[in-house]
């Protein structure tokens, strides 16, 4: 069945520096570059949350490191937060490196069914962040309408003090749309056609099935909001008023099309973070993943229920208070899928044999953490409840839980977990729970009291809560909080020592350090260029940890047993 | 936790903070149920020598409900939750108990203005009043509010009424509330409306009842509409239909 396919892309073994590090199709080499952009962001998205946190706690004082922070400025700063976090960090590290490297390595295949189109995907990923970076830099800054960038704000500079900067951050988002649909076309080709013998659909590990739910949701709910943004290209250069009462438009147009999208896009978020938590509980529980298919197709319902929710963003927006009660109904189901998805993530630890390594601390956390999110989110689904606490730091709050809980904790156990395959050296250990525990407690201290600096009232995107007097009971909150947050970007160094430490200098790694049954341990770390050197026979599903009356606590899935011969072992 | 909204004065202000405990109390007791349960694991199964793994993987019915009771127990009190929700909806967003006391609220960058439609009752006329960011209102008594804006998307918010709604440009949208007690109450933006957002905040005077009828005779002295008289602090404005 992959014949043909593999046939159609041999090619030789490039050897000098530019097909080798830049212009490379190999699927390994393009998820270690959207990692090498994605840390790059990370750290700038890290930076504009400390300048946005000093203003909050300490107002129209000098930032360290930095100065005055005027009110525009502020509201770039926000803006520029957001777009970074969602579409610059969580959607290239969750989707682009963890899909890319693992896809063609699980599935037992040498690379993705379309090797140049993947490099054109990071390279228009590249193109769309050079983009994104000019905007701080044109007349009229960066962008300051949000990162949801609702118009008539958005729509006229003159609202905003601006220039160019809402123009190149809709041709930005506009390439990363672009670059994500061509990954999702190659993934979902890739995982539909290059399987390896014995590979059917139902032995797949748990994360290239949330890689491909995530990439048709992508593909799917990605459509509005790009027209959207051509609406508002227009409405901002050629006149038009889509967006404009005066010419016979609506504001809520924007609205719709931007959280039609909006909504999917954060399981399209989510998704592939629950994969790596299930592969990395799996592994260091010894356990199966607990109702697998239930997973998948619960899944596969909230990837769908998440395309009618979407107007929980506009209880208040002024679209019809009538479609209120209707959404929240919706919304409210959505905590099905999801309430089985984390009770069978909670089952799997039942009876395990758990280690705590740092991929497995992490994972834990994220789970803990994302629990803690899913349940405030039930707050804001309640249009009632919405009412006040829309707009106010609640809604902050939770989304902060629910999104770290899956970028950064998930992103690190990824990142811990599948290091010695990418790289084929070892984190350091001691370095790794440091982080871990540094950053488990001071995000719960940054986060945990926002969500009473909300339930106070404070509103989202405000450069001075001492303006109001309702919002002094708060003040010795924000100074609590905004200290917090910089011991918790702080803490972040001793993940970017250990990555660049390890990379030159850690342990070298065996092929198996984990002990783990998916096919992406067969082989050496790193792999080689064709990932494998014969095309592996898979047996069984990844899950056969802890198989009674067997010699191991695990079985690979390409063991043949009956040639009782073992695959590539330490 | 209670001490940290702000102090209530609304009519409808119990019954928006009423669902938002039902939902408190339920989603604490889940709260510490699954918290627990996974600390309760990773202490009793942490690996030990000599002891293996359970090969469960919850292809059975009898495992699987495990997690399906609970999910039948949460979609129950989900519906709960909806239900208790609806009537509080219906009551603030759905319902506008009958006034005579209707004012017309306008965001603009950046403030709020205010116009009354004074003793005729009728905006557009010359007996109209419009202040910079000062509503004045009596207590225990219903007011309308007729929200819209001038250029962006502003949000009209009384967090001592559990209020808010957004204001648009091209639409004319009505909220309404009723003042329990007298006092002087912020009215911030609740929408980023530009570099101004920040300090965006109007001024509530909920007034006695003699005290909002001094206000009214001070505002509007006894003079016929046809007088041609001008207020003397701000312009009186034809407001747009």
């Amino acid at each position: 069945m992959n014949d043909i396919a593999q046939k159609n892309h041999a090619h030789g073994n490039p050897r000098n520096f530019w097909r080798l590090y830049v212009f490379s199709t190999d699927h390994k080499v393009i998820a270690k570059q959207y990692l090498g952009l994605a840390l790059f962001w990370a750290l700038l998205g890290g930076f504009t949350a400390y300048l946005i946190r000093w203003q909050i706690a300490h107002p129209d004082t000098e930032a360290w490191g930095w100065g005055f922070i005027e009110p525009g400025v502020y509201n770039a700063l926000v803006t520029m937060h957001g777009t970074i976090m969602v579409f610059f960090v969580a959607m290239p590290l969750l989707l682009a490196v963890f899909g890319n490297f693992l896809i063609p390595l699980m599935i037992g295949a040498r690379d993705m069914a379309f090797p140049r189109l993947n490099m054109l995907s990071v390279w228009i990923f590249a193109l769309a962040s050079i983009v994104l970076i000019t905007s701080f830099f044109v007349p009229g800054g960066a962008p300051a309408a949000g990162w949801t960038g609702y118009p008539p704000l958005s729509a006229k500079n003159e609202y905003t003090g601006g220039g160019y900067g809402v123009d190149l951050w809709l041709v930005a988002l506009a390439l990363e749309f672009a670059s994500f649909l061509l990954g999702g076309v190659n993934f979902l080709t890739t995982a539909m056609n290059l399987r390896a013998p014995g590979m059917t659909w139902l032995r797949l590990p748990v994360l290239v099935w949330m890689q491909l739910i995530a990439a048709v949701v992508f593909m799917l709910s990605v459509g509005p909001i790009i027209a959207g943004a051509v609406l508002l290209l227009m409405d901002r250069n050629l006149g038009t008023t889509f967006y404009a009462p005066a010419g016979g438009g609506d504001p809520l147009l924007w609205q719709h099309l931007f959280w039609f999208f909006g909504h999917p896009e954060v399981y399209v978020i989510l998704l592939p973070g629950f994969g790596i938590i299930l592969e990395v509980l799996a592994v260091f529980a010894r356990k199966p993943v607990f109702a697998y298919r239930p997973i998948i197709y619960a899944s596969m319902v909230a990837g769908l229920l998440s395309f009618i929710v979407w107007a929980h963003h506009q209880y208040l927006s002024g679209m019809d208070p009538r479609l209120a009660m209707p959404f929240s109904i919706t919304t409210i189901i959505i905590s099905v899928p999801f309430g089985l998805v984390v009770l069978s993530i909670i089952a799997t630890l039942w009876g395990s044999s758990m280690s705590f390594q740092t991929p497995m601390l992490f994972a834990l956390g994220s789970l803990g953490v994302f629990i803690f999110g899913g349940l405030t989110g039930i707050f804001n689904g309640s249009a009632p409840v919405d009412i006040y606490i829309h707009d106010t730091y609640f809604v902050v709050a939770h989304f902060h839980y629910t999104l770290i809980s899956n970028v950064f904790f998930a992103g690190f156990a990824g990142l811990y977990y599948w290091f010695p395959k990418m790289f084929g050296r070892m984190m350091n250990e001691a370095l790794g729970k440091i982080h871990f525990w540094l950053t488990f407690i001071f995000f719960n201290a940054v986060f945990g009291p926002m969500h009473l600096v909300g339930v106070g009232g404070m509103m989202r995107r405000i450069s001075n809560p001492t303006q109001y007097d309702f919002l002094k009971p708060v003040e010795p909150l924000n100074m609590f909080i905004t200290l917090m947050a910089i011991l918790l970007l702080v803490s972040q160094l001793a993940f970017v020592i250990n990555f660049l430490w390890s990379l030159l200098a850690g342990k070298v790694a065996t092929a198996n350090p984990w002990r783990s049954n998916t096919l992406e341990w067969t082989t050496s770390s790193p792999p080689p260029h064709e990932n494998f050197a014969a095309t592996p026979v898979v047996h069984r599903g990844a899950y056969e940890y802890s198989v009674p009356h067997a010699q191991d606590d695990w079985l690979p899935q390409d063991f043949d047993s009956d040639k009782a011969s073992k695959a590539a072992l330490p | 936790m209670q001490n940290w909204f702000p102090e209530n004065v609304s009519t409808f202000g119990a019954d928006v903070d009423g669902i938002f405990w039902l939902i408190f109390y339920i989603t604490t007791v889940w709260f510490f149920l699954t918290e627990g349960l996974i600390l309760y694991f990773v202490f009793r199964y942490r690996r030990r020598p000599g002891c293996k793994a359970v090969y469960a993987a919850g292809d059975t019915w009898r495992q699987l409900a495990w997690v399906l009771v609970p999910m039948a127990i949460i979609v129950a009190l989900d519906v709960l939750i909806d239900v208790r929700g609806a009537d509080v909806w219906a009551k603030v967003k759905l319902q506008r108990p009958p006034t005579d006391i209707i004012v017309r609220a306008t965001g603009k960058q950046f403030n709020w203005e205010f116009t009354y439609p004074g003793p005729d009752g009728k905006f557009g006329t010359d007996d109209d009043l419009t202040t910079d960011n000062e509503l004045h209102i009596p207590v225990g008594k219903p007011i309308h509010v007729v929200l819209t804006s001038k250029d962006v998307i502003h949000s009209f918010f009384l967090p001592h009424f559990r209020l808010k709604q957004d204001a648009m440009p091209g639409r004319e949208i009505p909220v309404w509330f009723e003042a329990t007690k007298p006092g002087e109450y912020e009215i911030p933006c609740a929408e980023l409306c530009g570099f101004g957002h920040s300090g965006m905040n109007g001024r509530l005077f909920v007034q006695t009842a003699d005290d909002y009828g001094r206000w009214v005779a001070e505002k509007w002295p006894e003079k016929r509409p046809t007088d041609g008289d001008r207020q003397s602090e701000t312009k009186s404005r034809r407001s747009r239909g």
